[in-house]
């Protein structure tokens, strides 16, 4: 079996490499080469150089800024997002009544569309500050923690599955050992439980930051960046730069290069990090 | 097990194959027009239904979102199915697209034009031509005023919509009317401000068109304003104060709460008018669709009219509604010579034939600049006809649509998004005014 493996293995390979490429690397490297060039329509692009990347921070600050918002954005809610999963995956594996119902509930709001969320926590949002005389553009203050509560309230549901998977992961020996030993519930949680779900905290961590960087469609529906595009996140900022101001399709593409890097080394050095907690525990 | 894997592998093979083959296979529509208007959306379908059912040959027709046409042509365009019929909003944006604009200065649709001057030109070229001319003003509900003049607790001694000639009496009349709301039965003088992002376009755009026209037409530099507007680096944004004027009129007699306008859409203003709680609403007459198309509306169709938008500038006095045309059509020059020539008959026949002519003005609604229409093909709707009425009135000033010429869609959007802030009270209209005047430099 082992050695038919091998004699396919390309033949095995090729249908994802395939898409792969078609789906990833090729248009990837296509949009690398594209933010070197100024071009209306993708196949019409002449090379300019740096020139967009020049003028990515030179035009205005709305790049820089929005990447501020951004970096806000996502540790806010980076932080909050994993809290409060884990403190709810802590409760539903205690076993109280009416446990799987809860986890159903949780999780419902991440299979709702990010336009669609958008639109609705805007009403949700809307109808209270109308309330005070203020709507979500009054004041950036309250797109942002709109923005948050919206993150969250998309997000837990789905970490908290992944902590759910870690924690009844470990061993009840070890549990019951602590409990001879007289570790208290505080004790219990710190030097067991979350030592023992380092690897869903890697997975969760990644996905939260990754995800807080990358947020766009609750973003567009919400707030649209109002007022005066001060809760317009990068990936918001890098759509209005390509799409609705011509000439500037390569500045766009050169600030979602200079983006994706940096997602990438946060993710990357996050990553390492937890990773190293990993092995030690 | 080989064997297995082997027929699998033929069996995806051959699945693979009869797909490829399918996509292949989907023939190219000969004609595919890229609609700029939402609110035409659903006449574009039956035009394109009848045109197919007449000649055999296939129509296809995409409407972009509200606010989104640029970024849908880009990305259309750039298909191989691309759109062989586009629009442009003007000369800027024909400077944008002219890579893609054929020269039709040969078409039957050029020589339709009644005035060959309304098309975009360059060189010895034709590579765009109006399609519909428009007007907006402040549309009012007659009812509603004629329930104010015949309040006994009214202020004012204007008794007649006609007697409201400038700036002056028409704030007077807001202001009376609105100390009077409950006895006239409605919640607010004039309809919601839309100030919430991709819907500040009738203030950003159109209302800034009024002070900046009288700016341009003062410029004697230039033959017209809009070649003025075209070419100035500087401007010096004279008549702002009667910008604020206007403005704070709308913003301060409205059925909104300042605060509260950056969450507020076009289409709510308009239903807001058509449920009879307004008396006012700034739009122009292709906002018919929307006053008729909301379920439960109260305003009846003779009792909708125009008034030109006043904003206090000296010489306003017989001023007329802003007519002009933003809506240019142009032929994708790199589609096949079958596509280009199979798109020119088919608007030759929207507009020159019985059946195409008939839907233009019955279904679309639209009062178009060509010579093949009769004066009895004018379009029934009442804002259209008070359209006409205004530029047939040889006593009334048409203003005419400079904003063609304002520098980038950039421009507009940044000045809409200062004035949400000054709705809302978080700016001040020196700002606003110093904003405008740097971004227009910056952005030609």
């Amino acid at each position: 079996m082992g050695k038919a493996v091998k004699k396919y293995f390309a033949l095995f390979v090729l249908p994802t490499l395939i898409a792969f490429v078609i789906a990833f690397a090729v248009p990837f490297l296509m949009g690398v080469y594209l933010s070197f060039t100024e071009f209306r329509t993708v196949s019409d692009a002449q090379f300019v150089g740096f020139a967009n990347y020049i003028k990515a921070f030179s035009e205005n600050n709305e790049f820089l800024f929005s990447l501020w918002f951004t970096v806000k954005f996502a540790v806010v809610s980076v932080f909050s997002i994993n809290v409060l999963a884990f403190a709810l995956a802590l409760m539903l594996t205690r076993g109280i009544k009416g446990t799987n119902l809860f986890r159903t509930v949780f999780f419902m709001p991440n299979l709702i569309g990010g336009i669609v969320l958008g639109y609705i926590w805007q009403l949700i949002i809307n109808g209270v500050l109308y309330k005070y005389g203020y709507s979500i553009t009054s004041n950036p203050t309250f797109g942002f923690w709109g923005l948050v509560i919206l993150m969250n309230w998309q997000m837990i549901g789905y970490m908290m599955i992944i902590y759910i998977a870690g924690i009844q992961n470990i061993s009840t020996d070890i549990l019951e050992a602590a409990k001879v030993d007289g570790a208290n519930s505080f004790t219990t949680l710190f030097r067991i439980i979350i030592p023992s779900v380092m690897p869903s905290v890697t997975i969760c961590l990644f996905l939260t930051i990754t995800n807080s960087f990358k947020m766009f469609d609750p973003n567009l529906a919400l707030t649209a960046g109002a007022p005066s595009k001060q809760t317009q996140m990068v990936a918001l900022d890098i759509y209005n730069t390509f799409y609705s101001r011509s000439g500037y399709e390569g500045v766009g593409q050169a600030k979602a290069v200079m983006f994706f890097l940096v997602v990438a080394v946060i993710a990357l050095l996050q990553l390492w990090f937890t990773r190293r907690k990993e092995v030690e525990s | 097990m080989k064997k297995k894997v082997t027929a699998l592998l033929l069996v995806i093979v051959v699945i693979c194959m009869s797909i490829s083959l399918t996509a292949c296979g989907k023939k190219k529509s000969q004609v595919y027009f890229l609609n700029f208007k939402p609110e035409a959306a659903n006449a574009y379908k039956e035009i394109a239904a009848a045109y197919e059912k007449e000649t055999g040959i296939s129509v296809k027709v995409v409407t972009a979102a509200a606010n989104t046409y640029e970024q849908t042509l880009k990305s259309e365009i750039a298909k191989s199915d691309a759109p062989t019929i586009f629009q442009v909003n003007g000369p800027i944006g024909y400077n944008e697209w002219k890579d893609y604009c054929l020269d039709i200065k040969d078409s039957k649709l050029y020589s339709y034009l009644s005035d060959d001057t309304l098309a975009i030109k360059e060189d010895d070229g034709v590579y765009a031509v109006p399609y519909v001319v428009e007007g907006y003003g402040i549309i009012y509900n007659d009812a509603i005023m004629q329930r104010y003049f015949a309040l006994p607790e009214k202020k004012t001694d204007i008794t007649s919509t006609d007697e409201i000639n400038s700036f002056d009496t028409l704030k007077a009349v807001v202001g009376d009317m609105t100390a009077n709301l409950s006895k006239l039965g409605i919640e607010g003088v004039f309809a919601s401000t839309s100030l919430s992002s991709g819907e500040d376009w009738r203030w950003q755009t159109h209302l800034l068109n009024v002070p900046l026209y009288y700016e341009f037409s003062e410029n004697t530099d230039y033959d017209d304003p809009t070649l003025a507007g075209l070419n100035l680096k500087d401007i010096e944004f004279k008549y702002h104060q009667n910008f604020e004027n206007i403005f704070d009129l709308y913003i301060n007699n409205s059925i909104t709460e300042k605060t509260l306008l950056g969450s507020k859409s076009t289409a709510d203003s308009m239903a807001e008018f058509a449920l009879g709680k307004v008396a006012m609403v700034q739009n122009g007459n292709w906002a018919w669709s929307q006053i008729s198309d909301v379920e439960g509306n109260t305003v009846k169709a003779n009792d909708i009219k125009f008034m030109p938008i006043y904003t206090g500038i000296d010489g306003e006095k017989g001023q007329g509604l802003c007519i002009g045309t933003e809506n240019y059509i142009a032929i994708n020059k790199n589609v096949t010579q079958e596509q280009q020539k199979a798109s020119l008959d088919f608007l030759d026949w929207l507009f020159s034939s019985t059946t195409g002519k008939d839907f233009v003005t019955n279904k679309l609604d639209y009062i178009t600049p060509f010579n093949t229409f009769t004066e009895d093909e004018l379009p029934n709707d009442p804002l259209a006809k008070e359209v006409v009425r205004y530029m047939n009135d040889d006593s009334v000033k048409t203003v005419p649509w400079i904003f063609t010429s304002f520098p980038s869609e950039e421009f507009k959007s940044h000045i809409g998004s200062y004035l949400l802030d000054y709705a809302q009270g978080t700016r001040k209209w020196d700002e606003f005014k110093k904003e405008l005047i740097n971004k227009w430099k910056s952005e030609r």
